[in-house]
């Protein structure tokens, strides 16, 4: 390969961290996609990857995505918790690949909730 | 597409022989019959550092650690884990005497006392992937030492951080480098020492392992500061692992362009190249380790003249250890100020030591200087297992000295670090940084820790120690070569029980003439485990010598075997199990009667002791 410039080095370091960033576990947005047998059933495989293609598709190197169990609302599946740093955590029920993009689009980089999707902002008491 | 999460897998020498590549290739088997492929990346990282613990998995983004894995428990892991997103506790890491796991790397007390500076890749990168080491802004510091700094900037950089030697002596890396700068003759050479020879020490190796790009670029601005056209790093060759990383690193940066003619475009050229050491203890010194380079007999030399004037082919040659390059580019990304922030007013930054020895949490710990010995042993290494008593604690390896527990009140004064003397009511408050450690009679070192509990016989310790540095002395000098033999010779003695206390005064009068008259640092130091053990534990010498008795029963010449007739009968009903296993046939009785050894048969080899389940054998 031809000899690296200075500006290669920080071409090369802006993508390699968009590949690593996670390791380090501090995004800005934490998705959880809730993957319980109901969630997969109802199609949560399908709206995880149209989760991460989102992200491949904006370069977004601060959104972590992590899966988690039945959330309790089976009969809303798929489900999605969608957690901004400093915010509180929304859910969205119902959800498909066009409903995925829009809540990045208005939520994760909009930063204004589309109500009409979410099913309930915050969460259950825990103690 | 990016992955959604990283299993980051250890490999380095200590998972890899727990099998954690066996874990790898379940893992990957196991991502991809599940169809998982596109979403999780497995990654095998350098030492992780908590290597009792091995093989070692941390999931990324969430932080999650498990230990001891196996290939068998991997389906469950990727089910539960990844698919379902429920982490598995019973794969967790669960802290002595409590029962509850504790999920995250990040709480876990090992890691939560640690600071990583020279380590701060570990686990977090591939070391074989260039890419990875540039995302967390690998060659950035170089960068900016060759386009925005000039050689004298960067020099009094490294002065104003106060960085010093992590190879044991502690010289101020600042002005080692200004004197090659300063020196004449081209071309100048650098190298790395990485030819760790202390017993149960590994912390280079992890460096190499975990990280061989943050020592190639320390070596990158190193050569820019000083002038160095060319450099060498030192490997032993038992360390294959490390050797292979540091091997693909150096591939990899000259397939970039970041080593070789014209780097950046600049005038500036640099390369490294490989030699393999073959295992001589006396190699890490620096003159023995530059005539090995040259294909001599590693033997050292006198100093004056030094490297940094008279090196490698005889030009100005700059040595520094593996942990002290990797210190080199967090200094210059970061800055002085950032870096002499963390440690004591004289000894600044971190060190990595190996925890080794009787403490629970074996494994390799990065930690600010100055950090007291009850935080490192019982905060970060989890305290002895078995409940039993810390004695003392070993630093610097072979040629390093043991500090008792308890007081530390007839010592001079001890440096406490901040800059005050006083003396200390509890050697665990001891601060390590250079100066606390010599003044106790001990050292940094590189960095090996060997803790010892009541059962440890320092005697005993002294005399493996000095067998230790005796047969590796490379023999060139009397006090050296015939010195540590006489003391070996006397040591044997007491151990055997044949001492008198006039060895006492021999010992101490050679071991300060082989430390004082010795040619190089391995005969200078090579008395102290010996010098330090007289002096806080010569109770022990002397019950070796007066009552012949070896109070922590390791010393089986001294010891003597005999059987407790009531738990034999009682518990055990003659079992008769001692009489059969004796290689000496020195046992005699019959069954459901009380067995006795006879004393002038019995060899002490101690067999009966660990086939009596009735614990009928007393050792006095």
């Amino acid at each position: 390969m031809p000899k690296l410039k200075l500006e290669d080095l920080a071409a090369i370091r802006d993508s390699a961290r968009r590949m690593t960033s996670l390791r380090e576990g501090a995004g800005r947005v934490r998705i959880t996609v809730h993957m319980g047998t109901c969630g997969i059933a109802a199609g949560a495989r399908a709206i995880m990857e149209a989760v991460l293609r989102e992200i491949e598709e904006r370069h977004l190197d601060d959104v972590l995505v992590t899966t988690s169990g039945c959330a309790g609302l089976c009969s809303r599946e798929p489900m999605a918790t969608v957690e901004i740093r400093g915010h509180p955590p929304v859910k969205y029920a119902d959800l498909t690949e066009a409903r995925v993009k829009t809540i990045f689009e208005e939520h994760i980089l909009g930063g204004k909730i589309p109500v009409e999707l979410a099913l309930a902002i915050g969460s259950e008491r825990t103690h | 597409m990016p992955y959604r999460v990283h299993l980051m897998v250890c490999a380095g020498t200590g998972c890899v022989s727990n099998g954690s590549l066996g874990v790898r290739d379940a893992l990957e088997k196991e991502i991809h019959r599940r169809g998982l492929g596109g979403e999780v990346q497995v990654v095998t990282t350098g030492c992780n550092g908590f290597c009792g613990a091995g093989p070692l998995l941390v999931v990324q983004p969430d932080g999650i650690f498990y230990q001891q894995l196996t290939p068998k428990e991997i389906p469950l892991l990727v089910e539960e884990h990844l698919i379902k997103g429920r982490p598995v506790p019973k794969l967790m890491y669960v802290p002595p005497e409590e029962k509850v796991p504790i999920p995250k790397m990040s709480e876990i007390p090992f890691f939560k006392g640690q600071r990583l500076v020279a380590l701060r890749n570990r686990g977090l990168i591939d070391p074989e992937k260039i890419e990875d080491y540039i995302a967390r802004d690998g060659y950035t510091a170089f960068a900016k030492a060759l386009t925005q700094m000039t050689p004298e900037q960067i020099i009094a950089e490294i002065k104003a951080a106060g960085l010093r030697g992590r190879g044991g002596a502690g010289f101020a890396t600042g002005v080692k480098w200004e004197k090659v700068r300063q020196a004449v003759g081209e071309p100048k050479y650098i190298i790395c020492n990485g030819d760790e020879g202390d017993p149960g020490a590994f912390m280079d190796r992890s460096i190499f392992e975990s990280d061989p790009h943050s020592v190639i670029e320390g070596m990158l601005i190193g050569a820019r500061a000083m002038g160095a056209r060319w450099g060498v790093v030192y490997v032993r060759n038992e360390y294959p692992l490390a050797l292979q990383r540091i091997q693909i690193a150096i591939e990899k940066a000259r397939e970039y362009g970041l080593l070789g003619e014209n780097i950046f475009e600049t005038d500036f050229s640099f390369d490294i190249s490989v030699t393999r050491g073959a295992g001589a203890f006396v190699c890490g010194e620096e003159t023995a380790l530059i005539a090995s380079v040259e294909g001599r007999l590693g033997d050292p030399r006198a100093r004056p003249p030094y490297p940094a004037e008279y090196g490698l082919w005889g030009k100005p040659t700059c040595i520094n250890n593996v942990e002290t390059w990797a210190n080199v580019p967090p200094i210059i990304l970061r800055g002085a100020k950032w870096y002499s922030q963390i440690g004591t007013e004289s000894s600044k930054g971190t060190k990595v030591f190996s925890l080794v020895g009787k403490i629970r949490n074996t494994g390799l710990v990065e930690v600010p200087m100055g950090i007291t010995l009850r935080e490192l042993i019982y905060d970060i290494g989890g305290g002895i297992p078995g409940g039993k008593k810390f004695k003392a604690v070993q630093t610097g390896g072979p040629s390093g000295g043991c500090i008792p527990a308890g007081p530390l009140l007839d010592q001079p004064i001890v440096y406490d670090g901040r800059g005050e003397r006083r003396p200390l009511s509890d050697a665990l408050d001891l601060p390590i940084d250079y100066e606390s450690l010599t003044d106790v009679g001990s050292m940094m070192g590189s960095g090996g820790l060997v803790v010892m509990d009541e059962d440890t016989c320092m005697v005993d310790v002294a005399r493996y120690f000095l067998a230790f540095t005796q047969d590796e002395s490379c023999g060139a000098c009397t006090p050296c070569r015939e010195g540590t033999k006489l003391m070996l010779d006397i040591l044997t003695k007491i151990v055997e029980g044949h001492g008198t206390m006039e060895d006492l005064e021999s010992l101490e009068e050679i071991g300060r003439v082989v430390k004082e008259t010795s040619l190089c640092g391995l005969g200078k130091t090579a008395p102290n485990p010996v010098l330090t053990t007289l002096r806080y534990f010569r109770d022990e010498y002397i019950a070796h010598i007066q009552a012949h008795k070896c109070p922590a029963h390791v010393c089986r010449e001294l010891n003597v075997y005999r059987i407790d007739p009531e738990i034999c009968v009682q518990r055990g009903h003659g079992c008769g199990v001692c009489r059969r296993e004796c290689p000496e046939k020195a046992i005699f009785g019959e069954k459901n009667q009380p067995h006795r050894i006879d004393q002038a048969l019995c060899k002490k080899c101690g067999v009966c002791v660990d086939v009596c389940h009735f614990h009928a054998v007393i050792v006095e």
